[in-house]
Order: structure tokens, then C-alpha cells, then sequence
């Protein structure tokens, strides 16, 4: 399938249509709403979903050289990817260095919620993944903000600014990777991965059938969200900021391409691979920075991560993403 | 009905921070507090509502301490230290309580 047929048919998927809806309707100022209670049960259904399924995927296949070699490329690349990031915008933007590490975190970190989105495309096209691509999207959260900790603290210094944290960085770790999202994702990887075929035979009626639906109800509501942060962007963004937001994913995109060109994954893991690369995070990373980086503007880390790069990798990235994983894997 | 003088601590921080401001209200014997969520408002960054939000980075909440006169700068010193590079409020004023003994 060509790149343009890919984009075509994930444009029209009704996942992407409601998220186009959702966003529509925030940008006409519309009553839509999700109720937060219910959008969390959505989300938590989510990760119990794909994580239990992944758990189950590792058990029947079992762990191999690949999988411990793409934790350490993973690794490599959530550290990596800040620091390529923040040179950029320091390059490109007027961002202090606070404002522009804290950008950089969330691009070395992962939405998982774009990750899920991508797992369906990849479903779709009858392609197969490996299971231990949930664990590589938990091990991504963390290391992206000792990254960006770091590179806040050198580019301050040189600034003449004082950007020390007051936060111990053992305890914003240990918070990151233990939040609900991470927690839920890896608990129920876990419990798929020890109960095997069986388990799903128990309870697939739950966490296969209902899937797809509940993707676009959840999307409906990002695209609500996402929409409220378009709205925004104009307010709090410049055009080089704006640029990053669609550009930079398309090089961590590409940095990660190079890494499966090294792995042996699958088409469809290598793509997951490179979505998780490319994608930003919006939930764990705003909420560290907020305790380590309180300077940094949250508005333009969070209307850059939810409100530009999440809609470009859900409606063109994932399909350009699959289709750079066929050039590079396989 | 005899009423007794005491000083409210109105906190509005960051959902993000709420948890080690309790800590530290705990550890500083704060004989109480209680945790409001805080719908919407507006400051100097502009207007801002929790409706919508994907992750607490975006949402504040209030947190409201009673104590005595005594207490209030043992109370108040560290709490300002926490909240203070954070978006927030920190108000202090007099209120009036039916039953003393419980701050």
C-alpha cells in the first residue's frame, strides 16, 4: 500500500473521524463534553485492554535478544531525543532554556493514547507486532526527563538564570513511573503475560470486542481537548514553536527508523517503534514538569504536545510512520 | 453564641503539588485542612477551566487551613517555601470559629 493510500484510509478510520469530530466541535465553542470521571474509565479501559493483550502476545512468543535489545534502544532514544530537541529550539525559538527543556521532555517521552491509536492502524492493515512494544512504551515515560532536568540545569546556567529543581529527582521519577496510566499499562501486561491464551479466553469479550468503540468515544474526547488547545496555540505559540510541533516528530521519527534498520522488528513493532519516538507526551511529563520546572510555561508545553503534535500524528504521522517501518523493517 | 478568633490559610496551587502540600501540612501538625477543587477562574496568564483537561498539570485546587495566631507563621513559612514557584494564591484572613479546641 502506498504512503497516500495508507494516510486515506487512516483519515477515514471512524477513529480518526471522531477525533476530527471532537475537535471540531471545541473549535465551534460547542456544549460537547465528555465527563472527566467517564473520560478516565475510557482511558483506564485502554490500557487494560492493550496491555493485557500485549501480555498475552509475549507469552505465546516469549522473550527473546530483539525485545532486550529494543529496551536499550528505547532507552537510548527518550534520553536522545530531548537533547536533539532542545538545541533545535534553542536554535529556532526565543524559548528560554526552562521552557525549551521542558518542551524537549515531552517529545522524548510518549502518549500512550497515540500509541493506542497506532496499534489499530496497524491491526488494520493485518500486520502483526510484537507484545513487548507495551512494555517499551512504560520504559519511554522516565528517561526523557532526567534528559531534560539536566539540560534545563546547564542551559540555565548559562543564561544566568537559576533554574535549580526543588524537587528530588529519585521521587519525580518514582512518580512518573508510577502513575495511573504506567501502572495500569504494565499491571494488566503482566497479568496477560502469566495468564496466557487462557486468560484471554476468559475475558476477551471485554477487551477485544468493545475496543474499537470505546477508541472513538475516547478520541471523540481528545479531539475536544485537542480542540481547546488549537484554539489556544495561536495565543501562546510563535511560528517556529508552531513549525517544531509538526517537525520535530518527524525526526525523532526518523532517528528511531535508523535504530530498526539495526533491530530485527517486525513492520508492524518497527512502527509502533517509531510512533512512540514520534510522539509527545501529555499527561506524565506536564505534570512532572510542573513540580521540577515550575518556571516553564505550562501553556506552551501543553498546547504544543495535545493541541499540535498529537492531531498531526493521528490523522498523517501514524501513516507515514507505518509506511517508513515497511522501507526499514521486515 | 461565643465565637473565637482564628486565621484561615487559603491555598490555590496546582493539582500537581497537592500531595506534598498535605505532606507538609501533616508533618507540620496542622490540626486540619480541607481540599476543594477549583472549577475556573482567570489570572495574569488569562482565563483557564478544568473542563477538558487531559492531565492535572492544567487543574488547581484549594486548600483551606483554620489554625490559631500562634501557629500561623510556623504553618504559613513553610507552606510559602513549597507554593512559591508555582501558579497560585496564598491568602490569609480572620474568621471566626464556633469550637476552639479544634484548631
Amino acid at each position: 500500500m502506498s504512503g497516500a493510500e495508507l494516510a486515506l484510509q487512516n483519515l477515514t478510520s471512524p477513529m480518526v473521524l471522531f477525533f476530527a469530530l471532537g475537535a471540531f466541535a471545541a473549535l465551534m465553542r460547542s456544549d460537547l463534553t465528555i465527563p472527566e470521571a467517564v473520560a478516565k474509565t475510557l482511558a483506564l479501559y485502554l490500557m487494560l485492554s492493550i496491555g493485557f493483550k500485549g501480555g498475552v502476545e509475549v507469552a505465546k512468543s516469549g522473550i527473546d535478544a530483539t525485545m532486550l535489545l529494543t529496551i536499550a534502544a528505547s532507552i537510548v532514544l527518550s534520553f536522545a531525543i530531548p537533547v536533539i530537541g532542545y538545541a533545535l529550539l534553542r536554535a529556532t525559538t526565543r524559548l528560554s532554556a526552562v521552557d525549551a527543556a521542558a518542551v524537549s521532555a515531552h517529545y522524548g517521552s510518549i502518549s500512550i493514547v497515540t500509541f493506542v491509536a497506532a496499534t489499530e492502524v496497524v491491526r488494520g492493515l493485518g500486520l502483526t507486532f510484537e507484545g513487548y512494544l507495551i512494555a517499551i512504551a512504560a520504559v519511554m515515560e522516565t528517561p526523557a526527563i532526567v534528559s531534560a532536568l539536566l539540560l534545563a540545569r546547564r542551559g540555565s546556567k548559562a543564561d544566568g538564570v537559576k533554574a535549580e529543581s526543588g524537587e528530588s529527582l529519585p521521587a519525580l521519577l518514582r512518580e512518573v513511573a508510577f502513575n495511573g496510566s504506567v501502572v495500569m499499562l504494565v499491571g494488566s501486561f503482566l497479568i496477560g503475560w502469566i495468564s496466557g491464551e487462557r486468560g484471554m479466553a476468559m475475558i476477551a469479550p471485554f477487551v477485544i470486542d468493545p475496543f474499537r468503540g470505546i477508541l472513538c468515544l475516547f478520541l471523540l474526547d481528545m479531539g475536544l481537548v485537542a480542540g481547546r488547545g488549537l484554539r489556544q496555540s495561536g495565543k501562546v505559540l510563535t511560528p517556529p514553536a508552531l513549525a517544531f510541533g509538526i517537525y520535530f516528530p518527524l525526526i525523532s521519527a526518523s532517528l528511531a527508523a535508523l535504530f530498526c534498520l539495526m533491530l530485527d522488528l517486525s513492520v508492524g513493532g518497527a512502527a509502533l517503534l517509531i510512533t512512540l519516538a514520534a510522539s509527545a507526551s501529555y499527561i506524565a511529563v506536564p505534570a512532572a514538569m510542573r513540580l521540577a520546572l515550575p518556571e516553564a510555561n505550562p501553556a506552551l508545553y501543553l498546547t504544543l504536545s495535545l493541541g499540535v503534535t498529537f492531531p498531526f500524528n493521528l490523522t498523517l504521522g501514524i501513516p507515514l510512520y507505518v509506511w517508513i517501518a515497511g522501507a526499514v523493517a521486515g | 453564641m461565643q465565637m473565637h478568633p482564628k486565621k484561615r490559610i487559603e491555598i490555590i496551587v496546582e493539582a500537581p503539588v497537592l500531595h506534598r502540600l498535605t505532606d507538609l501540612l501533616d508533618r507540620l501538625d496542622a490540626t486540619g485542612y480541607t481540599v476543594v477543587p477549583v472549577l475556573g477562574g482567570r489570572g495574569r496568564g488569562g482565563s483557564w477551566t478544568r473542563e477538558g483537561l487531559a492531565t492535572d498539570a492544567g487543574r488547581m485546587v484549594m486548600v483551606v487551613v483554620v489554625t490559631g495566631e500562634e501557629r500561623l507563621d510556623a504553618i504559613l513559612q513553610p507552606v510559602f517555601s513549597l507554593v512559591t514557584r508555582q501558579i497560585g494564591i496564598v491568602t490569609v484572613s480572620d474568621v471566626m470559629v464556633m469550637r476552639a479546641e479544634h484548631f
